[in-house]
């Protein structure tokens, strides 16, 4: 029972992190239809910011105190907005000119852009893991047979509260709404005045963010960080956006907690080597199942 | 030496897209046949040969996938998967590893028949997505493959994989360690897979494939069974990966989990799309080229910048230089540097087609 406890745990701080890259994902697909393959590495990428951003302030290890409050703040506000300039960028450079090609050529656009921010960041940290400072003091809680340590608290606390925070954003504000329009008839909403392109441009910008904001957190969960970890992670968040109904908020959320404990699980129980393959063998179950996710809706197929 | 084959064959391949008149063809491809078959003879440098070898087993590679992507439109990020099956065919029944030594010239086929069938496995259930979903599909199960062939240790040897593996044979003679045996065989390998994939261009089949490429919901309607066409489309592009992956386990000796990584079904897929997709010579210029300045250029940039003391590693840059050819090509030439006209249309006037 305290095993399984305990993975349960595991696996909702794991998911936690999927979950804030799911949103990305599946805001951006809600929005241009393409599966932003270099998601996973813009991912990768905040955690290599944040870390820049932390040795520039000289932390190398736990920090207290208010000074604590100032170094989270600045690194992770600092890898978001980089990352959502990077995800911007992206969009502009690569996925524009192709909204209106056949769906294959934006999808194999993005894969080559996630192959260069790769290397990228190869060259930039080389080719293995990097230590990422501790930087919160991580006491545990118990809670009768629950331990629950403090960075997987703030992990989950800050992926269910993005997720509400976008939620709101999406259908209360003016942004939001030309979001939806957008997502729903490009055509329309531009001869409605809505401005398409900076439209499609700010859902990139966000995604980016919150790759950015998963990035720092997944490092200081960690304490690494590695240049092709986004691969993985990227897909096991897409998988999550599926699972999820792709293009809804909550929906990516609750996949991402959801693989975050199949992953958990699988490891704990048939070892840590299979976990993969059976988050893999879940996105092709889900995919052809149940193609419009567990919340999603079906929708019918545009000819 | 190594320049003057890429050059003949690059060079004489484009000549062939180029010229019309059937004479003129037959004289430029007796050229390139004559250069490819009489060369080693005349100057055959072990490491030369080692690296054309490679060359022809990508180019059939890129042929067999050619297929799917290229003419039946299916974007397959899991071609690796197939090579894999293909080379452990190889290392599971030509080696001391379980005891069996079966002829390579049997395996071969087997191996093209196994992975064809997996093929059928993964396809049978996932070809009614479409477009994207069905990419990741693949990429998902291109992933299971040589992780499943890692964990299975008592049976693949997991991460170290298998060595040793049994040299082919012809006619009692054993190939041994020398590249020239492989270099020949990959090039028999490419003349079989070029003479398959040009008739089944032409072939009901292959006309079938395009027309789902260009409209599947038209193609449905004047009475084409797009699942089963779309499936054989999986099954046979699927083959030509597994008959390579035999040339290529036989060819190192060995087979790990770490050699059919995504990044291999990228590198094919990146050659479809710097040559053109759906467009043989297109295709063979494409792997041509990417194998070139892999197994050559990169190397060669490496010793130059040792020579003048410049620390740099350009073998580091293979993502690098993937990522760039599929977004420069996306944005700046869609159909390749020798486009397929109808498949370049097609990715530049969307009206043209829905794929």
């Amino acid at each position: 029972m305290h095993q399984f406890l305990a993975q349960l745990v595991n696996g909702i701080s794991l998911g936690g992190i999927y979950a804030l890259i799911a949103l990305g994902y599946t805001m951006v697909y809600g929005i241009v239809e393409l599966i932003n393959f270099a998601h996973g590495d813009v991912y990768t990428l905040g955690s290599f910011f944040a870390l820049t951003i932390l040795a520039a302030l000289g932390v190398t290890g736990e920090v207290h105190g208010p000074m604590l409050v100032a170094d989270i703040a600045i690194a992770a506000l600092g890898a978001a907005l980089l990352c959502g300039i990077v995800g911007l960028l992206i969009e502009r450079l690569a996925y524009r000119r192709l909204r209106d090609a056949p769906r294959l050529a934006p999808l194999i656009t993005a894969i080559g852009v996630s192959f260069i921010l790769e290397n990228v960041m190869q060259v930039w940290k080389g080719p293995s893991p990097v230590q990422f400072p501790s930087l919160i003091p991580n006491p545990t809680l118990s809670l009768g047979a629950l331990d629950v340590n403090v960075k997987q608290l703030v992990i989950v606390g800050l992926a269910v509260a993005t997720m509400f925070a976008l939620q709101v954003f999406v259908a209360r504000t003016r942004l939001g709404k030309a979001m939806r329009a957008t997502a729903q008839d490009r055509d329309a909403a531009q001869l409605m005045g809505i401005n398409v392109n900076a439209t499609i441009a700010l859902t990139f910008l966000i995604g980016g963010a919150l790759a950015g904001i998963a990035g720092f957190v997944s490092g200081v969960y960690y304490q690494s960080t590695w240049f092709f970890n986004g691969f993985g992670a990227g897909l096991k968040a897409f998988t999550a956006a599926v699972m999820g109904g792709i293009g809804n908020l909550a929906g990516a959320m609750l996949g991402g907690f959801a693989i975050g404990i199949i992953e958990s699980f699988s490891t704990w129980l048939i070892g840590g080597q299979w976990s993969n393959v059976v988050v893999f063998a879940i996105l092709i179950l889900v995919l052809v199942f149940r193609p419009s996710g567990l919340l999603g809706e079906s929708r019918p197929t545009k000819v | 030496m190594i320049y003057l084959y890429f050059a003949a064959g690059i060079g004489l391949t484009v000549a062939l897209q180029m010229v019309q008149a059937p004479r003129k063809r037959l004289a430029i491809g007796a050229l390139l046949a004559a250069i490819l078959l009489l060369g080693p003879l005349v100057n055959g440098n072990d490491a030369t040969l080692n690296v054309l070898a490679d060359a022809g087993i990508y180019i059939v590679l890129a042929l067999g996938l050619n297929v799917v992507v290229g003419y039946a439109g299916l974007l397959d990020l899991g071609y690796a998967a197939f090579f894999a099956i293909g080379a452990y065919a190889y290392a599971l029944l030509a080696s001391p590893q379980l005891g069996i030594h079966l002829p390579f010239w049997a395996i071969l086929f087997i191996a093209a028949a196994l992975a064809s069938l997996f093929g059928i496995v993964l396809g049978a259930p996932t070809l009614r997505l479409h477009g994207d979903y069905l990419a990741i599909v693949t990429l998902g199960f291109g992933e299971i493959v040589p992780q499943v062939f890692q964990n299975l240790t008592k049976l693949t040897g997991g991460p170290n994989g298998i060595a040793a593996l049994d040299f082919p044979t012809f006619f009692g003679r054993s190939f041994g360690q020398g590249s020239m045996p492989y270099y020949y065989v990959s090039l028999g390998a490419i003349a079989l897979t070029l003479l398959l994939v040009r008739n089944l261009r032409d072939s009901r089949l292959g006309r079938a494939w395009m027309a789902i490429r260009e409209d599947e919901l038209a193609a449905k309607h004047v009475g084409i069974n797009t699942t089963a066409v779309k499936l054989a489309a999986f099954a046979l592009g699927a083959s030509f990966s597994g008959l390579g992956g035999v040339i290529f386990a036989a060819k190192l000796s060995l087979v790990s989990p770490d050699l059919f990584q995504f990044q291999l079904s990228v590198l094919i897929v990146s050659m479809l799309v710097l040559g053109g997709m759906g467009n043989i010579a297109g295709v063979v210029v494409g792997a041509l080229v990417l194998t070139f300045v892999n197994g050559v250029l990169l190397p060669q940039a490496n010793t130059m910048a040792a020579a003048v003391h410049l620390n740099v590693d350009f073998g580091q840059y293979h993502f690098l230089i993937y990522g760039a050819i599929l977004v420069g090509i996306m944005l700046f030439r869609p159909g390749g540097l020798l486009p397929n006209r109808q498949r370049s249309e097609e990715l530049t006037n969307p009206q043209a087609g829905t794929s």
